[in-house]
């Protein structure tokens, strides 16, 4: 059964409850939160994600609520925690719902060393898996967006997840994380898309969380085959220059956006090694979207 | 009701039985308690591998992975503390976790830490500090308080961390603070040292290694590791209880040590929670050199549930207040009441008006 068959109150009473127990990708996560605006961000952005049964195994014990209950009314705060530990230090609380989607983020990024995982976000077309690991402000989400608007098929926009056993890149897909012009980018690009309430004066700024196409959930446990390795930077102004990257460099470049590559040792070094010689790599400066949609439209033919 | 967790590291054979709601607690259990990937290698060791389902499989597998990343990385460290030592004639003697590891003792198997813990001689402190300095370690405990408090009253200088590796490790001279109540001559500690070949380094004897893991955990004032220290020592024990004589050496040694109600509880407790095959004569001894009967009712009524994985499914009402009173007896066996008081009152004082909050 997915969320959106659920009535609302019924979702709302098991986040404040029992937990909330969604399936992600290849995560079951229990979601605990009695606030409002994390309940608002699951019912718009989460909507055709499965339920996961009563007694299945959960990976992901996951609480988000008030330090105490001073600090609900008295400068609020919210913090997050995964089944009694606190990665983070508490945020304002009207930061609930991104603090929610950073705080899966850890959890994923920490303890799933079956995957070498790439800060990178991900998306396919014609079986093909496009990899755009980079820094924040390199405008890999915004990107990310765009094309998924555009019939790719979101595999994750933060985290790319290559199995260490068959190189492929397994889905975990979730709301695309966009910030402060990009909203409004990818508003007037795609008018259609469906964008949760805009969170303001986080650290990174005002963040606004995309809802990942229907379609990509559905396909939440097919993996893809890694086609193209492309290292974007967004450069006010400049043209669409798309340009061949060596191996090497980009063995390196990509080493640098992995979050576990020092854990996985050995397998760590084969798996991104694998990954540069079985993909095409670039690096990718861009403007105009829509210059860039076209071109990797092209590429993935 | 006995915590899923105590009850496959007692019988691993169990968790053939388990249904997929029971393995969320056991994972969750394990994880908090520090010890998911020993539990992988207990279930590895009774040939289980294979049955278990995939999903906790996973979580077991990824923390095996970090742990076997952290083990190479500590053996590097280990032999660049040992040249360190070496170039200043000092030997460099292991404790603890790192003890285990060069010793290939069973209770090395999955088990993660932050600190590498050395012992030298108390008048070699200064000389080995700047030695590491001037390798790279730094004292990062700015507080001047804090820094006063290591060097004057505690067994060990303040953690040294290292500038570039992030690695961090505690110089001690004992393995007690010297103001504790029941403080052990570290001179008979280093008469005792057993040397590793391999390595070319210096580890506690056996029987030490067991002394200082129970004295460890019973003047412990944090209980979050708890369940893995107490599962260390059910392996140390049933991995050296295989040579003939030790049971009578340890409680030999524990007596000159003075350490006879460290190794009492140690005993009592692996076996009532673990059950960790120890004669019955032996731990009668043991509670003869230890304390007396009236005692260890109240002393059951907090370990037996300190001692659980941290894990609100193993808690019950009572917990938090056993750690508690636990937390207050370590200052209490650790300091005299004259320095306790005034330490406890500022700790909590800068906790209530720290920045941070």
């Amino acid at each position: 059964m997915k969320l959106a068959e659920l009535p609302k109150n019924l979702i709302i009473s098991h986040l404040k409850h029992w937990g909330l127990k969604l399936k992600i990708g290849a995560f079951n996560v229990c979601i605990y939160s009695p606030i409002d605006t994390v309940s608002e961000h699951l019912l718009v952005l989460y909507g055709d994600y499965d339920i996961v049964n009563d007694n299945d195994f959960i990976d992901f014990h996951t609480v988000v609520k008030s330090p105490s209950i001073i600090r609900r009314y008295f400068r609020p705060q919210v913090n997050f925690s995964f089944d009694g530990y606190f990665p983070f230090k508490p945020l304002p609380y009207t930061q609930a719902s991104a603090m929610f989607e950073w705080g899966l983020n850890w959890c994923i990024a920490n303890h799933s060393h079956q995957y070498l995982v790439i800060h990178a976000a991900v998306v396919e077309r014609n079986g093909k898996a496009f990899i755009f690991p980079g820094n924040p402000g390199s405008g890999k989400s915004t990107l990310c967006a765009a094309l998924v608007c555009n019939g790719w098929r979101l595999l994750s926009d933060e985290l790319t997840l290559v199995s260490v056993v068959d190189g492929l890149v397994y889905p975990a897909p979730r709301p695309i994380s966009l910030k402060n012009k990009s909203i409004e980018v990818i508003r007037a690009l795609s008018p259609d898309a469906v964008i949760g309430s805009v969170v303001n004066n986080t650290a990174k700024g005002a963040i606004g969380h995309v809802r990942p196409p229907t379609e990509s959930v559905k396909l939440a446990s097919v993996p893809a085959m890694p086609a193209k390795l492309i290292f974007p930077k967004f450069l006010d102004g400049s043209k669409t220059i798309l340009a061949t990257l060596s191996k090497s460099r980009a063995l390196l470049k990509l080493v640098e956006n992995c979050f576990n590559y020092n854990i996985l040792g050995v397998n760590g070094f084969n798996c991104v090694s694998d990954l540069v010689n079985d993909s095409d790599c670039f690096n990718l400066e861009y403007s105009s979207l829509n210059e860039t949609l076209l071109l990797l439209t092209d590429l993935s033919d | 009701m006995k915590p899923l967790l105590s009850t496959i590291f007692t019988n691993p054979q169990l968790a053939l039985e388990l249904d997929s709601n029971q393995w969320d607690y056991l994972i969750r259990q394990a994880r908090n308690g520090n010890v998911l990937a020993r539990l992988g290698y207990i279930l590895e060791e009774a040939r289980l591998f294979g049955q278990i389902p995939i999903k906790p499989f996973l979580h077991i597998r990824s923390a095996q992975i970090y742990f076997e990343r952290f083990y190479i990385s500590l053996q590097r460290e280990i032999v660049i503390i040992n040249g360190v030592l070496k170039s200043i004639n000092v030997p460099l003697v292991l404790l603890k976790g790192s003890a285990y590891v060069v010793q290939n003792d069973t209770a090395a198997k999955g088990r993660i830490f932050s600190d590498v813990d050395i012992l030298v001689p108390e008048d070699k402190l200064y000389e080995v500090e700047i030695a590491l300095l001037k390798e790279g370690w730094f004292c990062n405990t700015l507080d001047p308080y804090d820094n006063k408090y290591y060097r004057k009253w505690m067994h060990e200088i303040p953690p040294l961390r290292h500038l570039k590796r992030q690695t961090s490790i505690d110089v001690h001279h004992n393995i007690l603070p010297k103001i504790a109540r029941f403080c052990p001559d570290a001179k008979q500690l280093m008469a005792n040292i057993v040397k590793n070949r391999e390595h070319d380094l210096w580890v506690l004897s056996r029987e030490d290694r067991v002394l200082h893991s129970a004295i460890h955990l019973f003047h412990e004032g944090d209980f979050k590791y708890g369940f893995r220290d107490l599962s260390d020592l059910d392996l140390l024990l049933k991995e050296f209880s295989q040579q003939e004589g030790f049971w009578e050496k340890l409680l030999q040694r524990a007596k000159v040590l003075r350490q006879g109600m460290p190794l009492y509880y140690a005993l009592r407790y692996t076996h009532l929670i673990l059950k960790t095959p120890i004669p019955n004569k032996i731990l009668q001894l043991s509670a003869s050199q230890a304390c007396n009967k009236l005692n260890i009712r109240l002393m059951d009524s907090l370990f037996l549930r300190a001692l659980l994985p941290d894990h609100k499914s193993c808690n019950d009402r009572w917990t938090g207040l056993a750690r508690w009173v636990l937390f207050v007896r370590s200052h209490w066996l650790k300091m005299p009441l004259y320095l306790m008081i005034p330490h406890l009152f500022r700790k909590t004082f800068k906790r209530m008006f720290s920045k941070d909050q």
